[in-house]
């Protein structure tokens, strides 16, 4: 109880303080400029497509916006920048061999696009 | 002893960092995630897997949009709207990706105020993330209606190639299914913090064990997952 009420004035706490007493305690102010961080990063995002951007530079937004947002989510909001390596390389390593089946099926559907184009185009 | 296999952080002796603490970690012949309780591992782990699951439906996606000979239908303009005497692209999508991330930012609150045994403030913050995410829910069901009334199905639509029905309702669906079971785990944590479960230790519904407010911590994770994976979707399917 003493504790809980120790916590309660924690909010000035620098943020680079890690309690593992009891949780992740961190200052809600960190939270709160995460927050606006993915409010401006998601509109950057919808304003590649108000403002009709094309080609590598759309593609390229796109994918540093989507990026920055999951890093920041997975990194404060779910505190993995707070856990041990051994935690954060067994549940963030294993999705880079999504990237692997990425390449596969991109050769994949460019050889199933040129098989289409030279057999059933002729009409 | 039994504090050793099943509660959480009460490791005193420091652990080395970097690789060589990943090394250590693994090889010590105990358990390898030294200061994360059996149930935040568990979720990590649960989400690894779900990772993987929508990670095959983007990439399946990816597959039939890049292989296909017809055009892909323009997301920016099947998912505009008409307001205020314009079409705006894209603007419901974008009014649900701002509702997600809110959510996620109540949510992370909620977490940080359960720590400090705040439950008034931790169930209320809860329950605005469940409010959030329900309205998340609405408005898919919105969308939803609007595009089959426009024609579109699994296996047609008027706009081009015919994988863009199944694709969409395939992902979209999917999510929208995490997001609905995310709210109703939101509304039953934020009933037990509300009742006080978690300061005197009434055993819980899943486990039957007593909770922690760690608990709300794992539904977090939960929850900013659910975010996480629609800010790959709205990337890939609506803008790309």
């Amino acid at each position: 109880m003493a504790q809980a009420e120790a916590q309660l004035h924690g909010d000035d706490a620098p943020a680079s303080k890690v309690g593992h007493a009891e949780g992740q305690q961190h200052p809600i102010r960190l939270y709160l400029v995460v927050w606006g961080w993915l409010f401006v990063l998601s509109a950057g995002s919808y304003s590649i497509d108000y403002f009709g951007l094309q080609g590598h530079l759309r593609w390229g937004l796109i994918l540093t916006f989507m990026m920055l947002k999951a890093g920041l989510i997975v990194a404060v909001f779910m505190h993995m920048a707070w856990e041990r390596l051994a935690l954060a390389y067994a549940i963030l390593v294993p999705p880079l061999l999504i990237l692997v089946f990425v390449a596969i099926m991109v050769l994949e559907s460019d050889y199933t696009e040129l098989t289409r184009v030279l057999s059933f185009s002729g009409s | 002893m039994a504090e050793t296999t099943l509660g959480h952080a009460n490791h005193t002796a420091p652990r080395p960092h970097g690789l060589h603490g990943v090394a250590a970690d693994w090889s010590s012949d105990q358990r390898a995630f030294k200061n994360v309780s059996w149930g935040k591992a568990m979720m990590w782990v649960f989400l690894l897997s779900d990772t993987f699951i929508f990670g095959c439906f983007l990439l399946s996606y990816m597959t039939a949009r890049m292989s296909t000979t017809v055009p892909w239908p323009n997301p920016s303009e099947v998912f505009a709207l008409h307001l205020f005497g314009q079409d705006i692209p894209l603007i419901l999508i974008a009014i649900m990706t701002f509702m997600l991330i809110s959510s996620s930012g109540t949510m992370a609150m909620a977490v940080n105020f359960g720590y400090r045994h705040d439950r008034r403030k931790t169930a209320v913050l809860m329950l605005v993330t469940a409010a959030l995410g329900a309205t998340f829910v609405g408005m898919q069901a919105f969308e939803w209606t609007k595009l089959i009334t426009e024609g579109v199905r699994p296996w047609a639509n008027p706009w081009g190639a015919v994988q863009f029905g199944s694709s969409f309702f395939m992902i979209t669906g999917f999510h929208g299914t995490h997001v609905t079971f995310g709210v109703i785990f939101l509304l039953i944590t934020a009933r037990k913090v509300w009742r006080g479960d978690y300061e005197t230790g009434v055993r819980g519904f899943f486990t039957s064990r007593r909770g922690q407010y760690e608990s709300v911590e794992i539904m977090g994770l939960y929850w900013h997952f659910v975010d996480l994976v629609w800010v790959f979707i709205f990337a890939f399917f609506y803008l790309w």
